[in-house]
């Protein structure tokens, strides 16, 4: 099994060298200096800019956080009512508290597409939480869509991880 | 296994040799054969003209090169045609790169007609050394219009994204993929981006704060403006012609529905109203209609519909799974992303007849863009495990994987042409 998993692990890595068509160590230097003489090329510098990602905060303790759907299906599924109305609960409780719901698909298709269809998910569950009275403006469904799986295999397995709603606060 | 390896170093040692590689499938194509001699001087120089052009020619599907390596030629010399005849070179160009005293390049270059034994003319320009790959491209397409009659499209970017080491980077680089600048680094995904008319700006999704946004985002300068961040999702920008607004993917009124957001106001206007999903919104090449994806009839089909809203017709009808539409500058073609039994394959559909074929043998084609010529499409697949940019002619026979950064690399879009 750990023979396996180094082989693979070789090969991946291999592949990687191998599928790369250049140098890694080719970092892109922009030469502003020449940019600014030369009066010809105009549009050629690009200018970087590095973002950072938004903090979250904290639901219901003990209770699961994510919902998961059938291949092409935003029906929701007898074990995820319990998970729903507990999310629900909370939030009654706590009506300063907003829950963000986060569509997710599996891999296969493209990214608009599938963004479209995280979307249907996650309304899926919204819809679910307002039927149980949560009120409309403490939820709000959005999508990933394919962008970030729990699992990255490329099998059902893994597929069936990534089909969900995710509970965030 | 062992032969598997050793092939791997085999690749390995090519792509030392050769940044690109162009796969020619199919048989029965008609090439011209072209000489692009090494540049007198280029050793001197941080980049070689020629090889830029030999490989733009190549990838172009129009040009197949010869061999010249050891040929000395520049733009003074007096071809003998026999000699270059006999090597079958329908064409020749020769050209030279001198440094000047202000640290600027000269580049020079004259194309030959070997069979009409013709001069077709001289290319000169004085670049930046930071301009000299740019100035290269200019150079091929200056070579692709002498000979083929039509603009090239060489003098172009594409901006894609890579995913590496959990990190995002939206990069802009040469339409070979090489020259890559990064422009936005990110710890979340990013996706969608496509070129403002004019090319200064690029519209993209951004993850940051946690939901799908939309920016506008202009390149030279990094200043980054938010173009619609409403309730919900918000996804696939496309540009409108004159750059003023936007057609994107909202879900503010719940559904993913097309809506044109104003960029001066940030106002957002309904066009559609389904049941289902709407995404994808393509304008026509004249501007009048949008392509689109919609789920309307059970399962994702292109329509096309007026640009400000209005009746849909359904475009694709075989299979159900067709999304992505891309159409060409020309208006003559329509690619798009077909499923058929289980994989993902670039289309291009002729507008005219409606004739439709697949034009790919991967399996996961994603987000197809026409160059500005209307000759060569991008687009994201994946290739021996990862995830890869190539670009192949319209009919689908030449294609080539386009170099770039280490990691995934995916979400391709082609600028429009220097104005």
């Amino acid at each position: 099994m750990r023979k396996t998993l180094v082989l693979t692990t070789l090969l991946a890595a291999l592949v990687a060298g191998c599928s790369s068509g250049v140098k890694l160590n080719d970092v892109p230097v922009e030469d502003k200096s020449n940019a600014a003489s030369s009066g010809v090329n105009q549009g050629t510098g690009v200018a970087s800019v590095v973002t950072e990602k938004a903090a979250s905060g904290i639901g219901p303790v003990g209770v699961s956080h994510v919902v998961f759907f059938d291949y092409d299906s935003f029906v929701i599924k007898a074990e995820a009512r319990p998970v729903i109305e507990n999310h629900a609960r909370f939030l009654q409780a706590n009506k300063q508290r907003k829950a963000m719901l986060e569509g997710h698909t599996d891999e296969r298709g493209g990214r608009e597409y599938n963004l479209a269809l995280g979307q249907k998910r996650a309304e899926a569950v919204q819809r679910a939480l307002v039927l149980l009275g949560v009120p409309e403006s403490q939820l709000e469904s959005v999508s990933y869509g394919k962008e970030k799986p729990a699992a990255q295999g490329a099998d059902e397995a893994s597929y069936a991880k990534n089909r969900r709603v995710e509970f965030k606060y | 296994m062992f032969r598997f390896l050793i092939a791997c170093l085999m690749m390995l040692a090519a792509s030392v040799q050769a940044q690109f590689r162009v796969e020619v499938t199919g048989v029965g194509m008609t090439q011209m054969p072209i000489v692009v001699a090494p540049f007198k001087g280029e050793a001197g120089s941080p980049q070689k003209p020629a090889a830029i052009v030999q490989a733009d020619l190549e990838r172009s599907g129009l040009f197949k090169g010869i061999d010249a390596a050891g040929v000395a030629l520049d733009e003074l010399s007096r071809p003998d045609w026999s000699s270059w005849r006999q090597r079958n070179a329908d064409a020749l160009l020769g050209g030279s790169i001198t440094r000047l005293a202000d640290g600027r390049y000269d580049i020079r270059a004259r194309l030959w007609d070997v069979v009409k034994g013709q001069d077709k003319g001289e290319y000169r320009e004085t670049v930046g050394s930071a301009d000299l790959r740019q100035a290269s491209h200019r150079l091929a397409d200056w070579v692709f219009q002498q000979l083929t009659g039509t603009p090239g499209a060489f003098a172009t970017r594409i901006a894609y994204v890579t995913k590496a080491g959990g990190r995002y980077t939206l990069w802009v680089a040469d339409s070979d993929g090489e020259g890559a600048q990064s422009a936005l680094s990110s710890s979340e995904p990013i996706i969608s981006p496509s070129w403002s008319p004019n090319g200064s700006q690029l519209a993209y999704v951004s993850f940051e704060s946690r939901k799908p946004v939309i920016y506008v985002h202009e390149v030279a300068s990094g200043r980054r403006k938010v173009v619609a961040n409403f309730r919900g999702s918000n996804s696939a920008p496309a540009w409108a012609p004159d750059g003023k607004s936007l057609v994107a993917t909202l879900s503010r009124d719940g559904g993913s529905q097309l809506f044109r957001v104003d960029l001066a106001s940030g106002e957002a206007r309904r066009l559609t109203t389904s049941a289902g999903i709407d995404t994808e919104p393509a304008f026509s090449s004249d501007g009048t209609a949008l392509y689109f994806v919609s789920d309307r009839g059970g399962s994702p089909q292109i329509y096309r519909m007026p640009a400000q809203g209005g009746p849909a017709e359904r475009v694709t009808f075989g299979g159900s799974y067709n999304i992505s539409p891309a159409p060409s500058p020309d208006g003559r073609w329509l690619a798009y992303v077909s499923r058929i039994g289980g994989q993902f394959k670039l289309h291009v559909m002729d507008l005219q007849s409606g004739q439709s074929s697949a034009i790919s043998d991967t399996s996961a084609d994603e987000r197809p863009g026409f160059a500005p010529n209307s000759r060569l499409i991008v687009y994201a697949t994946v290739a021996q495990g990862r995830e890869a940019l190539m670009t192949s002619t319209v009919d689908g026979r030449i294609k080539a994987r386009l170099a770039g950064q280490g990691g995934d690399i995916r979400e391709p879009a082609w600028s429009p042409a220097k104005p």
